[in-house]
């Protein structure tokens, strides 16, 4: 029972960054239709802006993290206008292309600048406390608060501001949108804008309880993938539950299962969901 | 006829060098480099068949690949197999298990074939690295024979597996050009071009691109299974995602979609990225602006522009004819059959 | 009557797209439907040929149950189909698209093409005189040797025409044939329908241009909100109050 509520809080808290990740590829899914397989290479360079302004300067844990998030956020929107923009009529084979090339540089970047070795992020919440008689470290507790606050920040930025319904409307009917008078083009810019600050949230809540290295985005932006297959591409509520699911079945699987094939788990329920529902879990039915 | 001939030079001029190529140096090294490009250069083709032609950009080659690679490796060390029949075995087993992974996958499209194949790519990945009672692990596989004799010829030297590897990729690119010259060739052509239309016109889609899929597997079993008796050691590394990246680089610079693409890409980026040696853990920082940029503006590559820029110039001189009152018909004839590699 | 469907019905979700249409088609004649945009006339013909499986109802193509079968085996029957929105394969010759049109009614296989077999050689053969013969009928052997890309508009249709003929078929459905085409041209196509109707083909199109559809069908529907309000001549379209109602708006000259 004991190792029951560790693994369910463990499950919660993996959900939460996989949540957070899966959020930020589906917006730009949602409203472009562009599967952003650079996303896992913003994820990973988030932790690393955090990291290096913590360790060079000193900078504390939240500015660290700010910052990071507006960095990576531009570096969104950079993306979209160099090279999304350009391709948005393109056939469909060339987006992920190009996504794949962004992902290539991004990631010999990191290892140019800050090598390939895995570092450790110190925090400044590293005390174990006592939680409803587990233990757990401030840290943990931080990523799945942290997780929920920018969850229901970005509901009601969805849902309540003018700027956050266009993001909606868009995603609902692009052309539409368009004749409507919304400027695609910034929405486009400011989804990927929020689309990178989630990555960048979600890396650097996470980094201290993992290792950060120029290859994690690796794993991390293939669940997203999954999730957002599992939540319906392009949803919202989706990505947050299949977050929640994955990180769940995840941590269990590692404790009755087997931790060498924990991995595999999001993998095969992927390809078990594809084989049954091509066109995935929450595909509109169309013939 | 002319342009048939013209069209067909390129290739002969390439058997030439490569036949020729071992005459003029010696060096063991530039050797051991072009055989492995020449081994990359069939795993490029199975890819290209797939998403060049087809339309399907499958992310799960480097899996296949090591497929082809540790069947190969087990078979003949561990079984003890005699090497060509292992080899025969490697591809099938590998074009076997392409068929399964392509009877579900491709019943997805785009994004989600590109996605579900990656995620089987990861997974043949993570099964070969973590079943370490069969696949060494980690450790990786070594000890792999390097092809047996047929007859008097023996496979032993550098030079003579250099000729063994590119006898095998002549074969891939003759198989490449019969079948995009021809009413199957079309087919797929047709279905990377518009599924619906393909369907009312009376093709089965799913029929052609599981084909397709079982193909393209096979050669990228058959380039494995040859890296596996070239390198002599594999290890879970050539089933991970990077390798499929490379792949599609070779195919993005060449072209994609045309016949010479992957000779071309292949050879470009192999033979710079060995000359920046120094480069090797960067060498994305040049590769994958580069295949960014290519996508943007040269989607179909190297070859791919140059054939524009045939097109155009050959418009241009029909123009000018056309200004004199000439007959053009002949023009129209060369051109007939100018397309399908282009 | 060559092709009949009862009661055909498509939804998508909560959308009735087709609501329990019954129509026949005559053989060797011209068949229209008409109805505004969002009628479900496209959904009606995607229906026909096996690109959308009905939620309810069934068509027979000569006295023969077809509902379940899939779109290129409907093709192999003889129903062929151009889409609203051409889309031809721009890198290739306008020659190189039509000769895959004719692939259905081979033999030859992936063995064949990598041995270059006899059955190889005469099909290939076959293919591309069938596209010479039906570039021909639709006037474009002389652009055969272009690049889609680079031919007009109306030179698509016509090409789409092709590739559709290029399958041997009895009867052609035809998605708004004449969209965004000049009257010039547009009468012109006309004349082809005609002629391919001359051929013993049958036709079956849908059509924006009133005009064109009175003197052109022998017969024609009329689709709203999915549902059938009318079939007959031209002249009962035309007095039909109904359609003058509902699609018209009154103005019978629209
Ligand atoms: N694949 C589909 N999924 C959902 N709705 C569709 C689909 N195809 C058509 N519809 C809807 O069905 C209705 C009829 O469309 P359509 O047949 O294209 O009309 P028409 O061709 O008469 O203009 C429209 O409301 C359209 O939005
Ligand atoms: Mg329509």
């Amino acid at each position: 029972m004991d190792i029951l509520t560790q693994q369910l809080f463990n499950g919660l808290t993996i959900g939460s960054v996989y949540s957070l990740v899966a959020l930020g590829l589906t917006l730009v899914y949602g409203i472009l239709h562009i599967p952003n397989f650079a996303h896992g290479a913003l994820y990973m360079l988030g932790a690393y802006i955090t990291l290096t302004l913590m360790l060079l300067w000193g900078v504390h844990y939240w500015i660290a993290m700010a910052v990071s998030v507006l960095v990576v956020g531009l570096l969104g929107v950079i993306m979209d206008r160099l090279v999304f923009h350009p391709l948005r009529n393109a056939p469909p084979i060339h987006d992920k292309i190009a996504a794949i090339g962004i992902l290539l540089f991004l990631e010999a970047f990191a290892q140019l600048i800050w090598g390939a070795d895995y570092r450790t992020m110190e925090t400044p919440y590293g005390q174990v406390i006592d939680l409803f008689g587990m233990t757990a470290t401030m840290q943990r507790v931080l990523i799945n608060i942290g997780a929920i606050v920018v969850m229901i920040l970005l509901f009601l930025f969805l849902k309540k501001t003018y700027i956050g319904s266009t993001i909606i409307a868009m995603a609902q009917n692009r052309e539409g949108a368009h004749l409507v008078g919304i400027n695609t083009n910034k929405v486009a810019m400011l989804t990927f804008m929020i689309s990178g600050g989630l990555a960048a949230i979600a890396a650097s809540l996470s980094a201290p309880i993992n290792l950060v290295f120029p290859g994690m985005g690796h794993l991390v932006i293939l669940k997203a993938f999954v999730i957002i297959i599992l939540g319906g591409m392009g949803s919202v509520p989706g990505a947050i539950l299949g977050g929640y699911i994955l990180g769940f079945t995840e941590s269990l699987g590692a404790t009755y299962l087997s931790n060498d094939y924990k991995d595999i788990i999001a993998f095969l329920m992927l390809v078990v969901i594809l084989s049954i529902k091509p066109k995935g879990l929450f595909s509109r039915e169309g013939f | 006829m002319g342009s048939l001939l013209k069209k067909r030079g390129w290739i002969i001029g390439f058997i030439l060098a490569a036949i020729l190529f071992p005459f003029v140096s010696q060096n063991e090294y530039f050797l051991h480099i072009l055989t492995l490009a020449f081994i990359w250069m069939i795993a490029v083709y199975g890819l290209n068949l797939l998403a060049g032609y087809t339309g399907y950009l499958s992310l799960a080659h480097a899996g296949f690949f090591a497929i082809g690679a540790y069947t190969l490796g087990l078979l003949t060390v561990k079984a003890g197999l005699n090497y060509w029949i292992a080899l025969v075995l490697a591809c099938f087993l590998t074009s076997a298990i392409g068929a399964v992974v392509g009877l579900v996958a491709l019943r997805t499209r785009e994004h989600f074939f590109a996605i579900y194949t990656l995620c089987v790519g990861y997974i043949i990945y993570l099964v070969i690295d973590k079943w370490d009672s069969l696949t060494g692990g980690v450790r990786g596989l070594i000890g792999i024979p390097a092809p047996t004799s047929v007859g008097p010829i023996s496979f032993q030297t550098p030079l003579s597996q250099y000729y063994l590897i590119l006898f095998f990729l002549l074969f891939t690119v003759l198989v490449m050009y019969r079948i995009i010259h021809s009413l199957t060739g079309r087919t797929f052509i047709a279905i990377r071009n518009s599924e619906d239309l393909a369907q009312t016109i009376g093709i089965s889609t799913m029929k052609n691109k599981l084909l397709v899929f079982v193909i393209s597997t096979f050669f990228a079993g058959l380039a494995g299974a040859l890296y596996a008796s070239f390198i002599r050691f594999i290890g879970p590394d050539i089933g991970y995602i990077t390798i499929i990246f490379d792949l599609l680089t070779y195919l993005l610079v060449g072209g994609i979609g045309t016949l010479a693409g992957p000779i071309v890409g292949t050879f470009l980026i192999v033979t710079v990225s060995q000359s920046l040696q120094f480069l090797q853990d960067y060498r994305m920082l040049i590769f994958g602006p580069l295949l960014t940029l290519l996508i943007i503006f040269y989607p179909r590559g190297i070859v791919g522009a140059y054939h524009d820029w045939r097109m155009k110039s050959l418009a241009k001189k029909k123009q000018q004819l056309n200004r004199k009152q000439t007959y053009v018909h002949t023009q129209s004839t060369e051109t007939e059959k100018k397309i399908k590699e282009g | 009557m060559l092709i009949e469907t009862k009661k055909l019905t498509k939804t998508f979700g909560g959308l009735v797209a087709v609501n329990e249409v019954d129509f026949t088609i005559e053989k060797g004649k011209i068949n229209a439907i008409i109805g505004p945009n969002g009628a479900g006339k496209s959904t009606f013909f995607n229906l026909l040929s096996g690109s959308y499986s009905p939620t309810s109802g069934r068509i027979f193509y000569k006295g023969k149950d077809i509902t379940k079968l899939p779109p290129n085996k409907i093709a192999r029957l003889g129903v062929a189909r151009t889409f609203q929105t051409t889309n031809l394969f721009e890198q290739s010759t306008v020659l190189d698209n039509v000769i895959v049109g004719h692939r259905l009614r081979t033999e030859s296989n992936l063995l064949d093409a990598v041995l270059r077999t006899k059955r190889f050689k005469r099909e290939e053969e076959k293919c591309r005189d069938k596209a010479m013969e039906v570039l021909d009928f639709v006037g474009l052997t002389h652009v055969r040797d272009q690049l889609a890309v680079s031919i007009t508009q109306e030179e698509k249709k016509r090409v789409a025409f092709a590739l559709a003929l290029a399958t041997d078929p009895e009867i052609v459905f035809l998605d708004e044939p004449t969209a965004g085409i000049n009257p010039g041209e547009t009468e012109g196509l006309a004349d082809l329908m005609e002629k391919m109707v001359e051929q013993q083909i049958t036709v079956c199109l849908i059509e924006h241009k009133m005009k064109m559809i009175m003197a052109l069908a022998d017969k024609i529907m009329v689709l709203n909100y999915g549902e059938k309000i009318a079939e007959g001549t031209a002249e009962e379209i035309m007095n039909n109050q109904a359609v003058i109602e509902a699609y018209l708006g009154g103005d019978a000259s629209a």
